[in-house]
């Protein structure tokens, strides 16, 4: 399978899932120019962390009006599965290709450390593999990472089970102690309506070997290779309710 | 021109100093001139006073590639490869505007690597303040955490290591020392040594405008409080990280024949230094400099320090080629002048002549060598008989048991965890961290697509320096270098930060050229070449000099990275104490804890132990004997048992009957006392005879502690602490 990974100016995660794709998956991934408009030869994209355009402004408010951009919202638009990682999932909010924003951290500091995420939803090319529940263990890095969505959509995503990633603790549970951000019930990554685009504050690009901390992360990359070319399209209204307050 | 007091006080030159221009220049500097001899004469770029005592620094080595001189010192590290190290300080702004000081401290040192042609891989950071109990202080360390978090992890840069240290003579007076390490190819190190006659003059990266004018002269003179925010810059770390990837790629192309960054003294430095070091001269129009303010003077635009600037080097065949990497990168890039054959650097004005100076004036700056003397208040205090003192109670109800002085030790935040610190910095970023902050007495590094590990490190206990400069920079050198071999990796490079108060002042001077000859002979004996270094000098207020601190940057190899340990006991296993063991309450962490004093001599150092000493320790580790190794430093033995119980989550059993003995029954001095040399290191059961074996070998004395077991810290009838107390305390003392 064929990853493009976006670099925008400012990007600094695309090297980091470069290698982990290369390293850790062994397939081929290139990266893509922000002012590329050509994304027809790549079967998945990956939108990095980093800081694009300086994160002047807002975080990730800059780099969705890249040239690059409109070609991703078609991609995602043709069931392409994408991650957008840290500032990849900032630019997806503020593309409007998924949900809610990213504020600043409740801390209001920026947070670097290893945190556990629970698996909540499988319905996602990049979960697919992974059976709810699945623990993994994730780098964070980020001074803008506290999810935020009105009621209204929060229901609604709740409802409709896309919620891809939540914090828990060690052992799975849901706790105030395990979210490092402050974010709405926990979230740590969330998807579209069809599911091939999904967002995460965690970085699984980071965690490709267990030499620099763990390999959790390539349980997530590895899940999309079970797509092949196909387009995944996920059933809309599959919520059930697998948030737990 | 009239030269008035005034005018010389504003470019911070001597009235010597100024008879001394116009003698060797034959003529009066015009006002342009004699600001650019006012920026490259002063301590900060000129090094006046250090130079002559930092001839005696052993700077070569069979790994050693670049020595001091450059951007940055390199050293070989296999495979190819080199690592390219420098440390720098930026104290005098980060007094004034902590956040931006600190950040742009950063900004220069990645700089400083980069240009070198070396790929960014690690940033540390040495910092000093006063106790957090003031408010001033607490503005200062939030600021410049602040700083340096914001710009390291914009960049994409991991921040992996460093030391913190307190204490009131940093009050007025904070220190922030920012280190880079790069990895580059042997073969593709460039030089910022301008050649060529008729090669172009390239100004890459941010408008100038006039921040920062003066700030090499103001890092120069005491009391930065005084002086403007106008000195201070403003970074720009997004620009930073495109001017990084931009000059890595136009000097992949082959096509860049030098490359220098704009530090202090901006344009003036930049090209007097390339010029100097190529031999040539060169000539700028500061009319094709791109302004981002109106009506910019040469003079503003000479000493301009704007920030994340490059002067780049190419022949005109090149241009082309070189221009299109930087627009790609959506960075500015203006032809500014040539490179020339005479050996003057001339600037024009839309291509009238407005300064015109002989390069090597400009970087041969006088020296001075001064009488030092050491301050008699300081040798009272070192001669301080501690002995009076009262030890620590046997029970509780005699006074302060060993227990409660061990939780007192561990909030203190010279010791306390740097979670709070550290949490704030990009750390795993690039995905090459294998030990992470606190979990080593390192940080360690991989480089990918090879075996190799680096172990990174500053250090530099300014109590002992304080006490002794000559021992105590021996102890920092020492320190740092045991620091990297308690993860397993041979010392191979250290770059050094000195930082001192006026050094015009005798008892300044005795102790900046006592502390540079303890590091001579400390690198000397443990073998370990400096290859780049600073020195910050001024750094004092109302007469009151900061501690004397000669930080210690140091990169040390490991040519497995999988062998690597950190300080966290792993499970079960028994502990040993290897090296001497008797301590002292000298200039310990525990006496100004407990007592309220700095005073005593400095643990005695012997360096051929210290080798030894680490050596077995590398030895073991590399055999995988060794489970966990740490030094013993601030707070003693007591303090580095606990460390390591904390990061392991075990408890131990120890006995200390044998130290108590040979620190003339003195529980205090066994416990908390300090010492060189020293290594606490975890061994399997079934290792045991093996590292004893080792450590027989090497001809080291030893002591059997005990073994790690349970959830509690006990230490035969002196000290019994549960692991969730003690770690209540360590993590409180900076939170």
């Amino acid at each position: 399978m064929r990853f493009g990974v976006i670099t925008f100016p400012g990007s600094n995660g695309d090297h980091d899932a470069l290698m982990a794709v290369e390293m850790g998956l062994g397939q081929p991934v290139e990266l893509v120019w922000h002012t590329e408009t050509d994304l027809s030869r790549f079967d998945c994209l990956i939108i990095p962390g980093g800081f694009s355009y300086g994160d002047y402004l807002r975080a990730g408010a800059i780099a969705r009006f890249a040239p690059v951009m409109e070609s991703v919202r078609a991609f995602a638009e043709a069931g392409g599965p994408i991650l957008g990682i840290c500032n990849g999932f900032q630019i997806l909010t503020e593309a409007g290709l998924l949900p809610g924003a990213l504020l600043r951290n409740a801390s209001l500091s920026f947070e670097c450390a290893w945190v556990f995420v629970r698996v909540e939803n499988d319905r996602t090319p990049w979960t697919q593999t992974l059976a709810p529940g699945t623990l993994l263990r994730l780098p964070i890095a980020h001074g803008e990472g506290r999810y935020y969505a009105d009621t209204a959509t929060l229901a609604q995503l709740e409802r409709e089970g896309r919620v891809v990633f939540r914090y828990v603790d060690a052992d799975g549970r849901v706790a105030p102690e395990a979210n490092p951000n402050g974010s709405l019930n926990n979230i740590a990554g969330v998807c579209n309506e069809c599911g091939n685009v999904v967002g995460l504050m965690p970085h699984p690009e980071r965690a490709y070997d267990r030499l620099v901390g763990g390999d959790d992360g390539l349980r997530v990359l590895s899940a999309v290779l079970r797509v092949g070319v196909e387009v995944a399209s996920a059933p809309r209204g599959i919520g059930n309710g697998y948030g737990d307050r | 021109m009239q030269v008035t007091p005034e005018i010389l006080a504003e470019v911070a030159l001597t009235e010597d100093e100024y008879r001394l221009i116009v003698e060797r220049l034959g003529r009066e500097p015009n006002a342009v001139e004699l600001g650019m001899f006012g920026a490259m004469w002063s301590e900060h770029c000129g090094y006046k006073n250090s130079r002559p005592l930092l001839k005696r620094l052993p700077t070569s080595g069979p790994r050693v590639v670049q020595g001091p001189g450059e951007n940055a010192g390199a050293v070989e590290i296999g495979d190819g490869l080199v690592a390219v190290l420098k440390i720098e300080s930026h104290n005098h702004p980060s007094a004034v505007e902590p956040f931006q000081g600190a950040a742009t401290g950063v900004g220069g040192i990645v700089r400083d690597i980069f240009t070198m042609g070396a790929r960014p891989v690690a940033i540390l950071d040495s910092l000093r303040f006063g106790p957090l109990e003031e408010p001033r202080n607490r503005y200062l360390f939030h600021g410049v955490v602040g700083g340096i978090g914001w710009y390291g992890n914009c960049l994409g840069i991991p921040t992996v290591a460093g030391d913190i240290f307190f204490d009131p003579g940093y009050s007025a007076n904070p220190l922030v020392n920012a280190m880079c390490v790069g990895v580059a190819r042997r073969d593709a190190l460039v030089r910022a040594r301008a050649s060529g006659p008729g090669n172009l003059v390239l100004l890459v990266g941010a408008d100038t405008g006039r921040d920062g004018i003066h700030g090499a002269t103001f890092a120069s003179v005491e009391d930065p409080e005084k002086s403007h925010r106008g000195v201070v810059q403003v970074g720009n770390p997004f620009l930073e990280k495109l001017l990084l990837e931009a000059c890595l790629e136009a000097l992949e192309s082959g096509c860049v024949v030098a490359m220098q960054d704009l530090g202090a003294a901006g344009l003036t430095s930049s090209t007097a230094e390339t010029a100097a070091r190529g031999n040539v001269g060169v000539e700028i129009d500061v009319a094709k400099v791109p302004r981002r303010e109106v009506g910019m003077t040469p003079y503003e635009v000479m000493l301009s320090e704007s920030q994340e600037r490059m002067l780049v080097i190419v022949e005109p065949s090149k241009l082309e080629v070189v221009e299109a990497i930087f627009r790609r990168w959506e960075l500015h890039v203006a032809v500014i002048g040539r490179v020339t054959d005479d050996g003057m650097l001339r600037v024009l004005d839309n291509g009238r002549p407005v300064a015109e100076v002989p390069v090597h004036l400009l970087t041969e700056a006088p020296t001075y060598i001064r009488d030092g003397t050491e301050d008699p208040e300081i040798a009272a205090l070192r001669n301080r008989d501690l002995a009076t003192l009262p030890d620590l109670a046997r029970s509780v109800d005699d006074g302060i048991g060993a227990g409660e002085a061990l939780l007192a030790l561990l909030r203190s935040p010279n010791i306390a965890s740097r979670r709070p610190v550290y949490r704030t910095y990009d750390h795993t970023i690039l995905t090459n961290t294998v030990l992470a902050p606190g979990e080593g007495d390192a940080a360690v590094i991989r480089i990918k697509g090879t075996r190799l590990g680096l172990a990174v490190k500053t250090d530099c206990n300014p109590r002992y320096c304080l006490l002794d400069p000559y021992l105590g920079a021996q102890h920092a050198v020492a320190e740092a270098a045991r620091n990297v071999s308690c993860v397993g990796a041979e010392p191979v490079a250290i770059t050094d930060c000195l930082n001192f108060g006026n050094p015009e002042r005798p008892e300044v001077y005795y102790q900046l050229s006592r502390a540079i000859e303890g590091m001579a002979i400390a690198c000397e004996a443990l073998e370990i070449p400096i290859v780049s270094g600073n020195a910050s000098l001024y750094n004092e207020t109302g007469g009151r000099a900061v501690l004397p601190t000669p930080t210690i940057g140091i990169v040390g190899l490991l040519h497995d990275v999988r062998t690597r340990v950190g300080l966290a006991f792993a499970g079960q296993g028994a502990v040993y104490l290897v090296g001497p063991a008797e301590a002292t309450l000298g200039a310990s962490e525990y006496l100004a804890r407990l007592h309220g004093l700095t005073a005593g001599i400095p643990p005695s150092l012997d360096l051929e132990l210290e080798q030894r000493v680490q050596r077995a320790v590398r030895e073991g580790i590399a055999r995988g004997i060794v489970l966990a190794a740490h030094d013993c430093s601030e707070g003693g033995l007591a303090v580095a048992l606990a460390e390591s119980c904390i990061a392991g989550e075990i408890g131990g059993r120890f006995e200390v009957g044998t130290l108590v003995e040979a620190n003339g029954g003195r529980i205090d001095r066994a416990l908390f006392g300090e010492a060189g040399s020293r290594v606490l290191v975890q061994v399997a059961a079934e290792s045991e005879s093996t590292l004893v074996a080792l450590l027989r070998g090497y001809r080291l004395p030893y002591l059997r502690l005990g073994e790690t077991a349970g959830d509690m810290l006990i230490i035969e009838d002196l000290l019994r602490v549960s692991l969730r107390e003690l770690a209540a305390a360590w993590t409180s003392g900076l939170s």
